[in-house]
């Protein structure tokens, strides 16, 4: 492969010397690329499979259908920002799905059973997600359990909590105040029809990706990650830092709810428990690495939109819904193996 | 990190990057594509020809929802219906349903069949209908009857009710002493408290909240079929599954030796339930009585294993839904409501070897000739 390179103009030649240290072969040079932007390879996979999914099938690249993708994946694209801000630490949150159902229930029963008015039932989920977060924080910065069983111990106790609470029952749109289905509601632009769910989502992923790129926070979150022990040296309050990550995942996961509730017009103590898997499958693919320290929150996005391209073109082109669950599997493999390789550029 | 000095280079190394991704993606859609192709293209092309239907089932996990995707995949077949089929992730999952139903208003179905699996879904059936498709609930009526156009289904409290009515007919004023070997104790869903409390409705005993399990008096007395003393044990969770039956069941057992009548699910966990009887030599004498209508479910009747169970018949639901979407297409004839009852009553029997008066029966031979899965 190298001479390809020698075989190159002089002027070439030139470049190379000057950075002889980087001599490399072609994979090697993408790897670094993909290193660097770590959002590159999802962001050509999202753009490659809405091209091809365009061509399988007329009616996929219609813009009803684009806004559809984008509704379908609000609530699990607003899930994934907690779970990026807790892998980036080197973390992970089994309890996602059942924190944001715990307090959709608590938004909508809130509501709906005691009469209180929107903004207040609003509060109260989010508290009810800042506790959980809180809780989660707890065991992991105090008691320096593995977030893995501290998150899959809750999880149980979230999901108990919620049928404990609920009763099982589902409370419908029609009995909540209007603010609390706001989320569902949607805006003409243009040709298309926009949920303030996904204007809602994006506004946190500006907000979140600023936070994360501009703040001392954000360097001291990606610091934690990469090497907890280097970063108390360095004089990062880590325990403070892990803390402040769950509360912030804790209050994303409320809005989530939030989101939630005005996508379905109702609150169902059901389902929403696997949205964690789905929400790590979103950071995984979006090329955020488990081990912590590298990712973006953009390149999470992406991951779910990936998910929500490949299940509607899919479902669109006339698969069953397995093939769908294959696909979505066999995108975590390829994603989890990219990351693995390019994490060789570090050693 | 080390050093890309040279940015006008950069972009060469992004594109070189985005090739093999893209042919990575290809690729890998181009598999992914290759089974579905020829429906893709009649979706494509003229879709106008052919009717499209898409049959939501709650789960694929589940051979009863497996025989429904098989009869209307039949149906399709004979009927020339562009059939789509999607499924929740697990029973109760909702939101996979809500996103099924929003691709086929997509897709541009002319109706959708649905098992819907829970309240949540709703909102969606009637947005579907609202874009001018056909919404026919499966197995399951909706919680709100104006989420469907019309429902086909077996009335699983009715089901519930025969294998009560049976059980008690077969104690002859003998104590019960009852184990409930329920669905799920992680989320709540219609079918299992329905059946839960058809049967105990069937024996005759007193309800509390009739869409809730275990909250009745855990003993008194069963007035069917002349009656007697009652004390139900617990109520354990199965999943539906054979694994899940014989643990709960071992629970159950653990909690009072002296069970002698066991209600269950459907016929997996019943089969479950028995491997537990077995195993600690309480086979004989104990009643376990199930609901589905499954050809193993008959098998295990045939056997002796169950005592009873009620049939249901998922195949001919799926192939009436389909069928109404074709007459409806074709001439606008719609299906209407079972007189009396507010959904279409496809029905179901009694299968048993061991008939009792007053409850009215098949047995497993005839019950062979009609089941599903």
């Amino acid at each position: 492969m190298t001479t390809l390179e020698t075989a190159g103009p002089p002027a070439e030649q030139k470049d190379l010397a000057g950075e002889f240290q980087d001599r490399q072969t072609p994979m090697t040079r993408i790897r670094n690329v993909l290193h660097k932007y770590p959002a590159l390879s999802p962001a050509v996979v999202l753009l490659v499979s809405i091209v091809v999914f365009g061509l399988l099938n007329d009616r996929f690249l219609r813009v009803e259908n684009l806004s559809l993708i984008t509704q379908q994946v609000a609530v699990v694209g607003t899930l994934a920002i907690a779970q990026t801000l807790i892998i980036l630490t080197a973390g992970i949150d089994l309890s996602v799905g059942a924190v944001m159902i715990l307090s959709s229930m608590v938004m909508a029963q809130f509501a709906a059973n005691e009469g209180a008015p929107g903004i207040l039932a609003l509060a109260a989920g989010l508290l009810t997600g800042l506790a959980a977060g809180a809780l989660n924080g707890f065991l992991v910065t105090k008691f320096r359990l593995p977030p893995f069983i501290v998150t899959l111990g809750t999880l149980n106790i979230f999901v108990a909590l919620t049928l404990l609470y609920s009763n099982g029952a589902t409370v419908r749109g029609s009995a909540m105040p209007g603010l609390l289905t706001w989320m569902g509601t949607t805006f003409p632009v243009g040709p298309v029809r926009i949920s303030t769910g996904v204007v809602t989502m994006l506004l946190l992923y500006l907000f979140v990706a600023y936070v994360l790129g501009k703040t001392a926070w954000g360097r001291h979150l990606y610091a934690v990650g990469d090497d907890k022990e280097a970063a108390r040296l360095a004089g990062i309050p880590v325990n403070r830092v892990l803390m402040s990550v769950y509360l912030s995942a804790g209050a994303i996961m409320a809005v989530a709810a939030w989101i939630q509730i005005g996508r379905s017009n109702a609150a169902s103590p059901n389902g929403g428990v696997d949205m964690n898997l789905d929400s790590i499958t979103a950071v995984v693919i979006g090329g955020t690495s488990l081990f912590g320290g590298r990712g973006s929150v953009w390149g999470t996005l992406l991951g779910a939109l990936i998910v929500g391209v490949f299940r509607n073109g899919l479902s669109l082109a006339g698969l069953d819904v397995l093939y769908q669950t294959l696909a979505v599997g066999i995108l975590i493999i390829i994603a989890v193996s990219i990351d693995q390789w390019i994490r060789k550029v570090k050693s | 990190m080390n050093g890309f000095t040279a940015p006008r280079k950069t972009s060469q190394r992004i594109l070189t990057g985005g090739a093999l991704f893209s042919i990575a993606a290809l690729a890998f859609t181009a598999c992914g594509s290759s089974s579905g192709d020829a429906a893709a293209g009649e979706a494509n092309g003229n879709g106008s020809e052919k009717i499209g239907v898409s049959l939501i089932v709650k789960t694929t996990t589940n051979p009863y929802f497996v025989a429904m995707q098989d009869g209307a995949k039949k149906a399709a077949d004979a009927d020339g219906v562009d059939l789509k089929l999607a499924a929740g992730k697990s029973d109760g999952d909702e939101d996979t349903q809500i996103q099924a139903i929003e691709n086929a208003i997509s897709k541009g179905d002319k109706g959708i069949l649905i098992t819907p699996n829970g309240p949540a879904v709703e909102d969606a059936m009637i947005k579907a209908k609202e874009a001018g498709l056909f919404v026919i609930a499966l197995d399951t009526a909706p919680s709100s009857v104006d989420a469907a156009d019309i429902t086909f289904a077996t009335d699983n409290f009715a089901a519930g009710t025969l294998i009560g009515q049976w059980t008690a007919s077969q104690l002859k004023g003998q104590k019960a002493t009852i184990a409930l070997v329920d669905l799920f104790d992680d989320k709540i869903v219609s079918v299992d408290y329905n059946r839960d409390q058809g049967f105990l409705n069937g024996m005759g005993i007193e309800l509390n909240d009739n869409k809730k399990n275990g909250d009745e008096a855990p003993s008194g007395k069963y007035s069917f079929a002349g009656g007697g003393d009652y004390e139900i044990v617990g109520n354990a969770a199965s999943q539906g599954a054979e694994d899940g039956g014989r643990t709960a069941m071992e629970m159950l057992l653990a909690k009072n030796p002296d069970i002698n009548v066991v209600y269950s699910i459907n016929e997996p966990a019943g089969a479950g339930a028995y491997e537990a009887l077995k195993a600690a030599g309480k086979e004989t004498g104990t009643l376990v009585v199930s609901i589905d209508g499954g050809c193993t479910g008959i098998a295990n009747v045939k056997d002796g294993i169950l005592g009873a169970t009620a049939q249901q018949y998922p195949v001919k639901m799926a192939e009436l839904g389909v069928k109404a979407i074709v007459d409806l297409a074709k001439d606008g004839t719609k299906p209407q409501n079972t007189q009396g009852l507010d959904f279409f009553n496809t029905g179901v029997e009694l299968a048993t070897d061991k008939p009792v008066d007053g409850v009215k029966s098949i047995d497993t031979a005839a019950a062979a000739d009609i089941c599903w899965g």
